[in-house]
């Protein structure tokens, strides 16, 4: 059998910290497994000042362990003490689990900004993904940029839970807080035609006000580009290809890569030198949103 | 010259504020739990309050560069409703040990009531328990009395005087504070407390040893620059460099760094997860850059 999350978690914080530190860890694991309330949420909070914050400072091989542990789960930016709360949430026993949600939404409800971040990293890995849902939706409220970020980024579960509303609603909210799209799991799977529509007018809207666009915006428009507003989309696209910045000119040929329609590969044939650099991955969205 | 604000309730002051004390060089605030202005009805407005102190007011003041860091605790206004004060008092040890928090405060004596000692008394015990130091608040009325009985309450709890700080004193209460070996701290507030003018003598005639100045900014008619501006007008009428940096900046960092929370590093050097956490990205700026005024007000504070 492989290894779970949390044997994982707990390998690497064991690998990080002093001896004591990680039997004191440990030892409030055993409480918690226990179903004592007060130790958990006094540990929860004492994480940091017992086993400090430095970044767990995973391997590739790490990165591949985790993700086979759970599909999705990329814990490349963690800390320390994140894992260790994550060991600690994870450690709550769930047979009554109407008071498993509560000593959660307990927990949420009086969480600091790190312990935010941490918690909602750890939706993923917490059982029955479903309950979470407006858990989820309300991370996304958030207007604490670190935290809003905790669910959209390295984070699979909106991807895998969120419905289309709640979902398009992350996406666009990416773009209207300035963080990237990149980073968000499962991206091109849930591109939608309705997301493309509401993304085409944020981007006029935009444009109305004389303001920047992400070039990345344009990734989630591409697949959707010749249905989406009678075709407004396809000639944002090849407007951008002619008039727009470099960075916008290899999103809008990404785009159009992306889309179906023999419209979009008969403007791809009128570029072949950015076309062919595309095809050679001379640029990526990945190299885009890293560069924007 | 880096400035911190140790005693500032930021919740109640605007976006402005806290880009006029980042360009005047307040690196640092300390915001402890106070009343609104009016008293909560329930534990419920207590906890959520709470949370914001540690989690989005923290945000919102690493948008303009600037650390937050709060006190936790049942502040003497509403310590004299029973019930809901024993209710506070249980949720408390759920926010104590968050990250952030620096002191057990602002507790102590507002009317001098029964009620308000017996929840002074029990918060010294948990300062104790989970190892903070304490943030007092000395009352408007009544100061000197308030302010030795507090310490008084202090010592038969057994706290040494190095973990307390004794706040909102005045020319009449410093030397008794100094004297007991506690921090004492001074609130630069127009009007109710102490001017500029009279703290750059107390500092003349008490040195700066274990002297914090403050300003205790809320939703009344308060200056949240009066450190900075205290400090300028000290290094003005001649009190020397060394003094300055004591008393709006050092001392506090002393006093409340004996809680482990509050270390210069967390400014000058922070963990790579605090910059992802605590410095990155704008919300409340809406990718607008910072405005950086001068200073361009009467720096007396009368």
């Amino acid at each position: 059998m492989s290894a779970t999350p949390s044997d994982c978690l707990s390998k690497w914080v064991s690998q990080s910290v002093p001896a004591d530190a990680f039997a004191w860890l440990e030892e409030q694991r055993a409480a918690t497994a226990a179903g004592e309330t007060k130790p958990f949420y006094l540990a929860f909070g004492l994480t940091a000042r017992k086993l400090g914050k430095a970044d767990l400072s995973l391997s590739t091989a790490d990165l591949e362990e985790a993700d086979t542990a759970r599909s999705g789960w990329n814990p490349a930016n963690w800390s320390i003490d994140q894992a260790a709360r994550t060991l600690l949430v994870l450690a709550l026993p769930i047979e009554d689990f109407a008071h498993y949600l509560k000593t959660l939404d307990r927990l949420f409800a009086a969480a600091e900004v790190g312990e935010l971040v941490a918690l909602y990293q750890a939706l993923p890995l917490l059982p029955s993904p479903l309950a979470h849902q407006n858990r989820a939706a309300e991370g996304i409220r958030t207007n604490m940029k670190s935290v809003f970020c905790a669910v959209a980024h390295h984070n699979p579960y909106p991807s895998e839970q969120l419905d289309e509303n709640a979902w398009n609603q992350m996406i666009l909210k990416c773009l209207f807080v300035g963080v990237k799209l990149d980073p968000v799991i499962g991206l091109d799977q849930r591109a939608n035609a309705n997301l493309a529509s509401m993304l085409l007018d944020y981007a006029h809207e935009r444009w109305a006000a004389n303001r920047d666009i992400s070039p990345e915006l344009w990734r989630m428009i591409g697949p959707y580009a010749a249905e989406t507003q009678n075709g407004k989309a396809m000639e944002d696209l090849n407007k951008l290809l002619k008039e727009g910045r470099e960075l916008e000119q290899q999103a809008a040929i990404l785009a159009l890569r992306s889309c179906q329609a023999d419209e979009a590969q008969a403007i791809l044939q009128g570029h072949p030198k950015w076309a062919s650099a595309a095809e050679a991955k001379a640029f990526t969205w990945s190299s885009i949103a890293a560069a924007s | 010259m880096h400035i911190i604000d140790p005693h500032t309730h930021m919740s109640a002051r605007t976006t402005d504020d806290y880009e006029a004390m980042a360009a005047a060089g307040v690196v640092a605030v300390i915001e402890p739990a106070f009343w609104l202005g009016q008293p909560r009805t329930s534990v419920g407005t207590f906890q959520d309050y709470y949370a914001s102190l540690v989690g989005w007011e923290r945000f919102r003041a690493a948008q303009f560069g600037i650390r937050h860091y709060c006190t936790i605790g049942l502040n003497s206004k509403e310590a004299n409703n029973e019930p809901l004060a024993e209710e506070v008092l249980e949720i408390l040890p759920l926010f104590l040990a968050k990250e952030g928090v620096v002191a057990v405060g602002e507790i102590g004596f507002d009317d001098m009531t029964a009620t308000e000692e017996k929840m002074f008394r029990a918060q010294l015990e948990l300062a104790k328990e989970v190892e903070l130091p304490v943030m007092v608040h000395t009352p408007h009325r009544n100061k000197k009395q308030g302010t030795l009985r507090s310490m008084e309450i202090c010592e038969e709890h057994g706290l040494p005087p190095h973990m307390v700080v004794i706040d909102h004193n005045n020319e009449e209460t410093v030397q008794s504070v100094l004297d007991r070996g506690f921090w004492a701290a001074f609130t630069i507030y127009p009007k109710t407390k102490m001017g500029n003018e009279r703290m750059v003598e107390v500092v003349r005639n008490f040195g700066s040893e274990r002297i914090i100045v403050d300003s205790s900014a809320d939703w009344g008619v308060s200056d949240p620059l009066a450190v900075p501006k205290t400090a300028r007008l000290m290094l003005e009428r001649g009190i020397a460099q060394e003094d300055v940096e004591l008393t709006c900046y050092q001392n506090a960092l002393s006093a409340y760094g004996q809680s482990g929370q509050f270390n210069e590093s967390d400014w000058l050097n922070p963990a790579a997860i605090d910059q992802r956490n605590l410095f990155e990205g704008n919300s409340v700026l809406r990718g607008q850059t910072p405005r950086v005024d001068e200073p361009n007000e009467s720096e007396i504070i009368t």
